[in-house]
C-alpha cells in the first residue's frame, strides 16, 4: 500500500510521549506514535496491553499523566470527550455502547448531533427549520444504512439486535459524525468468518469513500495482513513494534509477546 | 391509527406524527370534543377535567427529565409551587397581568430548576433522586420563610382576565387551561422527535456514549431540568389562578411521587403515555374517593376515614402491578394494540 507517501504527509493526530496509571497499574508507558491522514493502523497486542486505554486517552475519557496528544495542531490532552468528538475523532466500543432504547435509524441520527444546529425551542414547533434539518440528516443517515447493509434493522429498537448487528450499529454511528479519524475497538471481536469479512469490507469501503483515517484493534493476523498498511504492537503497556504487518508477523518480539519465550526462535506465525 | 399498506414516500412522510387522513379526522374530531365539553360536562366531570389537564402539564414536564433524559426527579411539585408563588406575588403585589406573569412564572420555575438540575453533574439514579427531595424540601423551605409570599399563610390571587371578562368559573379557566395543555403537548412531541429530544434519550440511555458523539452531557440534562421546571412552573400558575389561593400546603413530596408514578404508568419517555398515567391514577383517586365509604360500611373496623390511606395503598399496590406486568406502561399496550389493528387479520 502507499506507505511511503503517507509518511511524507503531516500527521493529523500526534501523540507524544504519554504514560498513564491506574494506582499501581501502568496502563501506558511513554508512548509514541502518529497517526497519518487517510491511512490504515492496526494496534495490536495481547489482553491487556492498554490498548482500549490509549483509545481512552485519545478520545479524552482517560487524562495521561505524562505526555500530550496532539490533534489538527491543538493540544486535546485534556479536553473532554465531546469537544474531542466535536474537533473529529470518532470511535467504537469493544463492548458496544449503543442507545439501547433508540431504534436503529435514530442511533445514526443522534450521531448527526454535533452537525445539526437546531435548539429545543426550534425542534418544539418543529414545522419550518427543524423539518427541514431532520430531513437533509435523514438522507445522509440513509446513505450510510445502505452502506453498511442496515435497511432491515432501520426501525428495530437496538436493544433486541443480535450482538453481529449491534456491532455494525456502532460503527454506522461513528460513520455518521463524518470524522476524520475513526477508532475501532475490536470491530470484529466474537465474529464468525463470514460476519468478520462482510466488517472488513465495510471498512475498506469507508476508508475508500471518505478517506478518513482508520485505527483499528485487531488480533487476526489474516486480517491485519489485509486490511491495514502499518501496525503498532503494544505488550504491558509499551509500544514494542511498529512497521508494515510484514514487520510485525516476522518482529521476534512481538512474536514473543503473544506466545511466551518457547516460541519465539520458531517464528511461529500469529 | 395505520391501517395495513400505507406506506411512506418521503422522508417528511415517514417522521410525520400524524399520518392519513383518518388520523387528522381523529385528531380535529377529538379537539372539537375537547373545545365544546363544558357545554354538557356536569360541574364535577369539568373540575376533574381541569385537574387532569394541569397534572398532564407538569408531569409532561417530568416525563422529559426523567421518562426521556432519565435523570430522576421528584422535586416537580416543588417547582410548581415556584411557578404558583412567583405568579401569585407578579399580579398581586406588581399588578403584572397573569398573561405576561403566566410565561415568566414558568422561566422562574425554569431557572429554579437549573439549581436543582446542577447536582446532576456529579450524581445519578438513585442518588440524584433523594438530592431532588432535598431541593424540594429546600425551596419549599424558603418559599415558606419568605414575607413576600404570604409565609405559610400563602396568598390569595385573582382569576385572570381579558378586559372586562373574567375567567372566574371552571367552565371559562378550562379554555385557558386546554389551550395551554394542547401547546405544550404538541411542544414536548416535537422535542422529543427532534435533535434535543434524541440527545435527551442518548443520554439515558448510555451517557457515555452521548459525551462521545459531541454531546455536552451536563449542557442537555440542565436544559432538561429547564424545559421540565418550566411545565410544573405553568401547571403551578395555572392552578393557583384557578383555585384563586396559593399556600404551601397544595404542594407536598406525595405529589412528586405521584407524577413518577404516572409516567411509570403511562410508560417512559412516551407523550401519549402522560395522558394515559395521568388519567388512570386520577380515576383510580376518585374511585378510592367514592368507594371507601362503602367498604366502611362493609368492614366497619377500617374506621370512618380510609381514603387517604387507602389512597396510598391503591396507588403501591397498582405501581407494583405495572412494573411486574408492564414496565412499559399503558402507552406499551396502546402500541400494541395499533399494531394489531394495523396487520389485522395476522398475529403479531
Ligand atoms: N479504569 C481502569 N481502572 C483501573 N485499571 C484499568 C482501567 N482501565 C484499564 N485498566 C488497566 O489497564 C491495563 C490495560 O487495559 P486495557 O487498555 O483495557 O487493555 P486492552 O484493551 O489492551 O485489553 C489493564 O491492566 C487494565 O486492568
Ligand atoms: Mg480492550
Amino acid at each position: 500500500m502507499a506507505r511511503i507517501d503517507q509518511q511524507s504527509r503531516n500527521p493529523i493526530l500526534e501523540i507524544d510521549n504519554i504514560s498513564l496509571n491506574f494506582g499501581g497499574t501502568v496502563a501506558l508507558k511513554d508512548i509514541n506514535m502518529d497517526i497519518l491522514p487517510g491511512e490504515i493502523l492496526a494496534i495490536i497486542g495481547p489482553n491487556g496491553a492498554g490498548k482500549t486505554s490509549l483509545f481512552n486517552c485519545m478520545n479524552g475519557f482517560y487524562r495521561p499523566q505524562k505526555g500530550t496528544i496532539t490533534f489538527k495542531k491543538t493540544d486535546i490532552t485534556r479536553q473532554p470527550p465531546y469537544k474531542i468528538a466535536k474537533m473529529g475523532v470518532a470511535r467504537t466500543f469493544q463492548n458496544i455502547e449503543l442507545f439501547t432504547g433508540l431504534t436503529a435509524l435514530d442511533n445514526l441520527m443522534a450521531a448527526r448531533h454535533i452537525l445539526m444546529k437546531q435548539g429545543a425551542l426550534a425542534g418544539g414547533f418543529f414545522f419550518g427549520s427543524a423539518r427541514k434539518e431532520e430531513v437533509q440528516h435523514r438522507q445522509v443517515v440513509e446513505d450510510i444504512i445502505d452502506l453498511l447493509d442496515m435497511e432491515s434493522i432501520r426501525k428495530k429498537v437496538v436493544g433486541s439486535l443480535p450482538y453481529g448487528q449491534r456491532k455494525r450499529v456502532d460503527m454506522g454511528r461513528a460513520l455518521c459524525m463524518e470524522p476524520d479519524v475513526l477508532l475501532l475497538d475490536e470491530p470484529m471481536a466474537g465474529m464468525n468468518v463470514e460476519e468478520k469479512e462482510d466488517m472488513a469490507r465495510f471498512i475498506l469501503d469507508i476508508h475508500e469513500l471518505k478517506e478518513t483515517s482508520i485505527v483499528l484493534v485487531e488480533h487476526d493476523m489474516a486480517v491485519i495482513m489485509d486490511l491495514v498498511s502499518r501496525g503498532i504492537v503494544l505488550d504491558f503497556g509499551r509500544k514494542i513494534a511498529d512497521g508494515t504487518p510484514e514487520e510485525i508477523k516476522d518482529n521476534p518480539q512481538v512474536i514473543k509477546a503473544y506466545l511466551g519465550d518457547k516460541f519465539s526462535k520458531k517464528g511461529v506465525s500469529l | 391509527m395505520r391501517p395495513c399498506g400505507v406506506f411512506d414516500e418521503t422522508y417528511e412522510k415517514d417522521i410525520a406524527i400524524v399520518r392519513t387522513r383518518g388520523h387528522w379526522l381523529l385528531l380535529i374530531g377529538s379537539l372539537l370534543f375537547l373545545f365544546i365539553l363544558p357545554l354538557f360536562a356536569p360541574y364535577y366531570l369539568l373540575n376533574l377535567t381541569n385537574n387532569i389537564f394541569i397534572t398532564v402539564i407538569v408531569v409532561l414536564g417530568l416525563q422529559i427529565v426523567t421518562g426521556c433524559c432519565g435523570q430522576i426527579s421528584f422535586g416537580q411539585p416543588a417547582f410548581m409551587a415556584v411557578g404558583a408563588f412567583f405568579s401569585a406575588v407578579l399580579t398581586t403585589k406588581f399588578g403584572i397581568s397573569f398573561w405576561i406573569a403566566l410565561p415568566l412564572s414558568g422561566i422562574a420555575a425554569g431557572l429554579v430548576g437549573l439549581i436543582g438540575g446542577a447536582p446532576s453533574l456529579r450524581i445519578k439514579g438513585f442518588y440524584l433522586a433523594m438530592g431532588t427531595i432535598a431541593i424540594f424540601y429546600l425551596t419549599m423551605w424558603v418559599i415558606t420563610h419568605l414575607h413576600i409570599t404570604g409565609g405559610h399563610q400563602g396568598l390569595s390571587v385573582e382569576s385572570p382576565s381579558i378586559g372586562s371578562f373574567v375567567f372566574d368559573t371552571d367552565e371559562r379557566i378550562y379554555y385557558i387551561i386546554l389551550i395551554i395543555t394542547i401547546i405544550l403537548t404538541f411542544f414536548a412531541r416535537n422535542l422529543l422527535r427532534s435533535r434535543v429530544g434524541r440527545v435527551f434519550v442518548a443520554i439515558r440511555d448510555n451517557d457515555l456514549a452521548a459525551e462521545v458523539m459531541g454531546v455536552n452531557t451536563f449542557y442537555y440534562k440542565l436544559l432538561a431540568f429547564f424545559i421540565s421546571c418550566f411545565y410544573a412552573g405553568i401547571g403551578g400558575s395555572l392552578f393557583c389562578h384557578w383555585y384563586t389561593v396559593v399556600n404551601s400546603e397544595q404542594y407536598t413530596l406525595i405529589h412528586g411521587l405521584n407524577f413518577i408514578g404516572m409516567i411509570i404508568v403511562g410508560g417512559l419517555g412516551s407523550i401519549p403515555g402522560v395522558f394515559f398515567g395521568v388519567i388512570f391514577l386520577r380515576l383510580l383517586d376518585e374511585l378510592v374517593l367514592f368507594g371507601s365509604p362503602f367498604l366502611t360500611e362493609l368492614i366497619p373496623k377500617l374506621g370512618i376515614a380510609p381514603a387517604a390511606s387507602l389512597g396510598v395503598m391503591v396507588f403501591g399496590l397498582v405501581l407494583i402491578i405495572f412494573l411486574i406486568f408492564q414496565p412499559r406502561g399503558l402507552a406499551h399496550t396502546w402500541e400494541i394494540l395499533k399494531t394489531s389493528y394495523r396487520i389485522y387479520p395476522y398475529k403479531n
